[in-house]
């Protein structure tokens, strides 16, 4: 185990030790202490490192991840884990708005609330909310899941393409071409592997499913006049 | 850009270091707004007495003998403490509007940043550390403050076009966004006349918040009603005498957490703006809602 203090050693130090690490198979842990609400920490991996935050963070943490698994022991500003590739993230806390945007794979744990435009545009990650999400979720979603375990607020799913949203709480309301689907076999088989790799203390048959209704999202000729 | 950083003090003992708290809160947010900076400091409080707070870019012509001035013009006794470009004109209670009108024909240029019982406002061009060292802002004790760090996008980079504005008694506003309605609510307020300085859209949001408590809405109201009469984005953290609120526009992508203790509320545009403050450990740490109005009252 690594101890990085990232007060008294500053944050390029940090990620340039970090990313080192990228294209090895290098297992190492690394502690990073005093973080201060700082922002990108731990953004670039590209290795199986396992990254521990002890404390809150700012904007921007565990950007573009692959491989790495990144803890935070505390909450985490705007961005978390944008565009994440593969790998682990994990909040203890709550997250600021947009916590994995535009994300292509790998699997975001946020074990408090997570705010507005959570998975906007997600591309493939997989997120699990343990409490409730804001409005305006997973905007645009093209592919991958999202599983709230609270409530979802405002827009949930506006003008998604494919992802995936399931939602055991209530909806405060449904963002264009977004619909409640049917919970099939083959679902309730995806949210038990997401709910057990993230730790999540619930059943899949507590859930509903959400979706697009492709609507939105093929030219219709009877909408000629709108465009 | 800009950095909101807010301070409400529940415990007295806090008092004398909130300027000291306040000035490492706005010191952290100079990255989101190096253009200028400015703070409102709820202060002590003397019987009978009113403070304005002027501001001069000429300031030792501008303050040489104008309690004297002031006094006379007024028949009363004034006394004045010049801190940089900044003064503050202590004269009887009742007096402010009296005062205020007589500043303009005493000194054409200067500016009144704020008039009440206890608010003192300090605003200037630069960076945030520089600007509070000017006005020794971490000297100044205080039941609660509110501080800014600018980075401008409606109007030009000017003490005048730095928060806080404050146009009403005891009241002050800061505000990171943008408003698009300014404009026209400008002209509609001006009609009714209340009095708007500037062509800023931050005063245009203080300036509906007076305007509405002065038509007998609380402060909490007042808040309401930017939801519904203000278009664009806004995080607004508003001070009167006694009270500090906040609230968020409903698309709410302004940056905004606050930290609630037994000692303290505070507000910061991040998390980093609260993390030396004291049981910050302890406290409970929440994003504001969309479209909700918080606030504390003494």
């Amino acid at each position: 185990m690594q101890t990085y203090d990232l007060e008294a050693n500053g944050l390029r130090g940090l990620n340039s030790a970090l990313q080192e690490l990228n294209g090895s198979s290098n297992k190492t842990a690394w502690e990073i202490v005093n973080p201060k609400g700082s922002h990108a920490i731990a953004v670039g991996l590209n290795s199986p490192v396992e990254v521990t935050v002890k404390g809150s963070t700012g904007y921007y943490c565990a950007g573009m991840n692959q491989q790495a698994t990144v803890r935070v022991e505390g909450s985490v500003g705007p961005g978390v884990a944008e565009n994440m590739m593969s790998g682990t993230v994990i909040v203890e806390g709550d997250a600021s708005q947009y916590a994995g945007a535009t994300g292509h794979g790998g699997l975001l744990v946020i074990k408090g609330n997570a705010s507005s435009r959570c998975g906007i545009s997600m591309k493939g990650i997989d997120i699990v909310v343990h409490g409730n999400i804001g409005h305006m979720c997973a905007f645009m979603g093209q592919a991958g899941n999202l599983v709230v375990l609270g409530d979802a607020g405002d827009a949930l799913g506006d003008s998604c393409y494919e992802a995936r949203f399931f939602v055991r709480g209530s909806v405060k309301s449904l963002g264009a071409d977004c619909i409640e689907k049917e919970m099939r076999p083959e679902h309730i088989e995806i949210l038990k592997d997401l709910l057990a790799r993230a730790g999540a203390d619930a059943k899949p048959e507590e859930f509903k499913r959400y979706g697009s209704a492709r609507q939105l999202y093929n030219f219709d000729v009877d909408n000629a006049q709108a465009y | 850009m800009c950095g909101i950083v807010g301070l409400f003090l529940k415990d007295k003992t806090l008092e004398p270091k909130l300027g000291d708290m306040l000035t490492d809160m706005l010191i952290t947010m100079t990255d989101r707004g190096p253009d200028s900076a400015g703070i409102a400091i709820y202060g002590s409080e003397a019987d009978g007495r009113t403070k304005l707070t002027v501001q001069s870019d000429a300031p030792d012509a501008a303050f040489d003998g104008l309690d004297g001035a002031l006094a006379e013009a007024l028949s009363t006794d004034v006394s004045i403490r010049v801190i940089d470009t900044h003064a503050v004109l202590d004269v009887p209670a009742g007096k402010g509007e009296e005062a205020r009108a007589a500043l303009a024909e005493l000194r054409p240029g200067m500016r009144v940043m704020s008039a009440g019982d206890t608010i003192e406002i300090y605003k200037e061009v630069g960076l945030p550390e520089k600007v509070a060292e000017r006005f020794n802002v971490r000297g100044m004790s205080g039941t609660h403050g509110i501080g800014h760090t600018r980075m401008a996008t409606e109007s030009a980079v000017t003490t005048e076009g730095a928060h806080p504005f404050s146009t009403g008694s005891d009241q002050c506003l800061v505000h990171n966004g943008s408003l698009s309605n300014h404009n026209s609510l400008r002209r509609k307020l001006q009609r009714d006349g209340v009095r708007i300085e500037s062509q800023n859209d931050t005063e245009v949001g203080a300036a509906y918040l007076t305007w509405k408590m002065q038509h007998g809405a609380t402060l909490g109201e007042a808040l309401e009603g930017t939801l519904e009469d203000l278009d664009g984005f806004f995080n607004f953290v508003v001070g009167t005498k006694d009270g500090f609120g906040v609230v968020r526009d409903p698309i709410a992508c302004k940056p905004a957490v606050m930290a609630e203790t037994d000692q303290y509320v505070a507000f910061g545009s991040e998390y980093r703006a609260l993390v030396n403050l004291p049981g910050i450990e302890d406290a409970r740490v929440w994003e504001p809602e969309p479209a909700t109005v918080y606030f504390w009252n003494h």
